[in-house]
């Protein structure tokens, strides 16, 4: 187990690594940063005195190295547009996305366990065929567009929640139903398809032959090895929610994680770019190695891996 | 294996076999049919110019409201451009992205996985590390970037999907090769003298190939609504190309006093992925591939 734990860590932080190449190599895409920092209506004094300023004079390897070595303990730089530093900004956003988060995945878990569990014990009967639509449906439905119809919906027609920004706990409601809707299809999906297998098992069979009630049977044996599927892809899901929030942050003028992210790709702030692609990666990379994890500690014959 | 395979045999999905199944295969098929030809003949079928502006004909209803504008059969968008030549240009730009996204990110994603999966070992592991490394990364921020960065385009937006989606690609290829690999067929080409290359090509490929298409399905319509999210938050397609994503951005100022005009293309949009993840997932269950995600 431990062994488990120390490989998949290690992995992670080369993981983390590589990414935090990538994110610092993305920001360099654009060419001379410093013409664009400086501004359309900058001299070449002035690009001169931004590059100077802010350390883009050094070579590349440098630059890199003093990210990587500051980043490590927490110091991401300075903000060119916000005038703070990249840290608190993100440790201010960071609360808003996590709360999106987890409002998402729980109103997600709501739908799509008991409708996988229903759709596995009703198998191949029209409750089993609606359910594998209401999937095909939710997948297919563009979540930014879904959030305008709610916006249009609950917020101009019936007035009930407020349409865009961040205040009280209403204006989480609609981000974390679109959010969910973006999780349910696949949720709903690997509920069903470990349920039918579990419920296939020859435990299962043994557990009837014991005379078991079919509530014990689903509930205590089937459903604890249908959840060892379902508890990763939750924990991944989680992972990818909270880099998929940008879209729905943006559109409902939530200031996260993501907000911040698409206004500093905007604004050409790319220390804080790097900073956001970084730590929403590490996100997901922690939330793997959990699922990795709990994985082991559901089903003993992982442990060993 | 001497297991009696007759028993271990996967059922086909009866889902599959029946009736409604199949009709969700045919009206998948029916519906990309559909969205294809609107978009190669879609301007020859629609007289008016999917550019033009008429500033005295702005935001007209469609066919079904009053109001409506004979000619506009889908009213027109905040600048008088007629809707319906928009969208069906717009039909064209969400096929092409979501085409050349697949065959990006399959010629990337299927080479890892095959290589991995047939050498194992080192190869295994790097491309392994290499998947990880690729799902980590939030797709739809760094795609914000590259394009924020280095100015949008059809082009670039294609290369950046492309660069991003060949996760499925390769775990897919890289599991279906495993499963292949020691078959007899594959010992055979060894002693007959087949070169590495054939083998992977000639005797791997068509055997995992299906497999591979019911991912391409799921790609295309991952990179269909990427495409669109990305226009619709200003970083993707430039205007005045009409994307759907693009077109429900700037009718979005518009949107609580005319509705229609994000319905219309956000309605396109669902309908054209609905029907590419129905074509995949008939293509699934004809395989009886049902654990394939």
């Amino acid at each position: 187990m431990l062994r488990l734990i120390a490989r998949r860590l290690a992995l992670g932080v080369l993981v983390a690594l590589t990414v935090m190449t990538l994110a610092f190599l993305l920001t360099r895409l654009s060419g001379d940063l410093a013409v664009s920092i400086a501004g359309p209506s900058a001299t070449q004094a002035d690009v001169e005195i931004v590059r100077k300023a802010y350390g883009l004079d050094r070579p590349l390897y440098v630059q890199f190295f003093a990210w990587v070595g500051r980043a490590m303990v927490g110091d991401f730089g300075q903000s060119y547009f916000f005038k703070d530093s990249v840290a608190n900004l993100i440790q201010k956003r960071l609360p808003i996305t996590l709360t999106l988060g987890l409002v998402g995945l729980s109103l997600a878990l709501m739908i799509s366990l008991p409708l996988g569990i229903l759709a596995a014990l009703r198998e191949n009967t029209w409750i089993d065929r609606s359910v594998t639509m209401f999937t095909m449906v939710g997948q297919a439905i563009p979540s930014f567009w879904l959030a305008l119809i709610l916006m249009i919906v609950l917020g101009l027609q019936l007035g009930v929640l407020p349409i865009s920004g961040t205040g009280t706990w209403q204006h989480f409601v609609m981000p974390g139903i679109v959010l969910a809707f973006t999780a349910i299809p696949a949720l709903t999906r690997l509920t069903r398809s470990g349920m039918i297998e579990a419920m296939a098992s020859d435990y299962i069979r043994t557990a009837r032959a014991k005379g078991l009630s079919r509530a014990r049977i689903i509930f205590k044996h089937a459903l604890r090895n249908a959840a060892i599927p379902v508890v990763s892809i939750a924990a991944v899901q989680l992972g990818f929610m909270l880099g998929g929030s940008i879209v729905i942050e943006t559109v409902f003028a939530l200031h996260g994680v993501g907000y911040l992210g698409w206004e500093s790709i905007a604004k050409n702030d790319f220390p804080v770019v790097q900073a956001v692609v970084l730590v929403l990666a590490v996100f997901y990379i922690g939330l793997t190695l959990l699922a990795d994890i709990l994985n082991a500690l559901l089903d003993p014959r992982l442990r060993t891996g | 294996m001497s297991e009696p395979i007759a028993i271990q045999a996967p059922q086909p999905s009866s889902i599959a076999t029946s009736r409604i199944g199949t009709a969700g295969f045919a009206i998948g098929i029916a519906i990309v049919a559909i969205v294809l030809f609107a978009a190669l003949f879609g301007n020859a079928l629609v007289p008016a110019d999917p550019f033009t502006q008429d500033l005295g004909n702005r935001l007209k209803p469609p066919f079904w409201m009053e109001g409506t504008q004979a000619g506009h059969l889908l009213g027109t968008d905040q600048l008088g451009r007629d809707y319906l030549a928009r969208l069906v240009y717009g039909a064209r730009i969400s096929l092409l992205i979501g085409i050349m996204t697949v065959i990006t990110s399959g010629l990337i994603g299927i080479t890892l996985g095959v290589l991995g999966g047939f050498f194992g070992g080192r190869v295994d592991d790097f491309v392994l590390f290499a998947i990880t490394t690729r799902l980590s990364i939030p797709v739809v921020l760094v795609a914000l970037a590259v394009v924020g960065l280095m100015g949008s385009g059809l082009g670039l937006v294609v290369a950046t999907l492309g660069l991003l989606l060949w996760d499925r690609f390769a775990v897919v290829a890289r599991a279906t090769t495993m499963q292949v690999r020691n078959n007899d067929y594959v010992s055979a080409a060894w002693c007959a003298g087949a070169s590495m290359p054939h083998i992977l090509i000639k005797e791997i490929l068509p055997n995992i190939a299906s497999h591979l298409a019911v991912v391409a399905t799921l790609e295309m319509a991952l990179a269909i609504l990427l495409e669109a999210a990305l226009s619709f938050l200003g970083l993707g397609v430039p205007p005045p190309l009409p994307s759907w994503g693009l077109m429900i951005a700037e009718g979005k100022d518009y949107m609580f006093f005319s509705p229609w005009v994000i319905m219309i293309p956000g309605v396109a949009l669902f309908i054209l992925v609905l029907g590419i993840n129905l074509v995949g997932d008939g293509l699934r269950n004809l395989l009886g591939a049902e654990r394939l995600r």
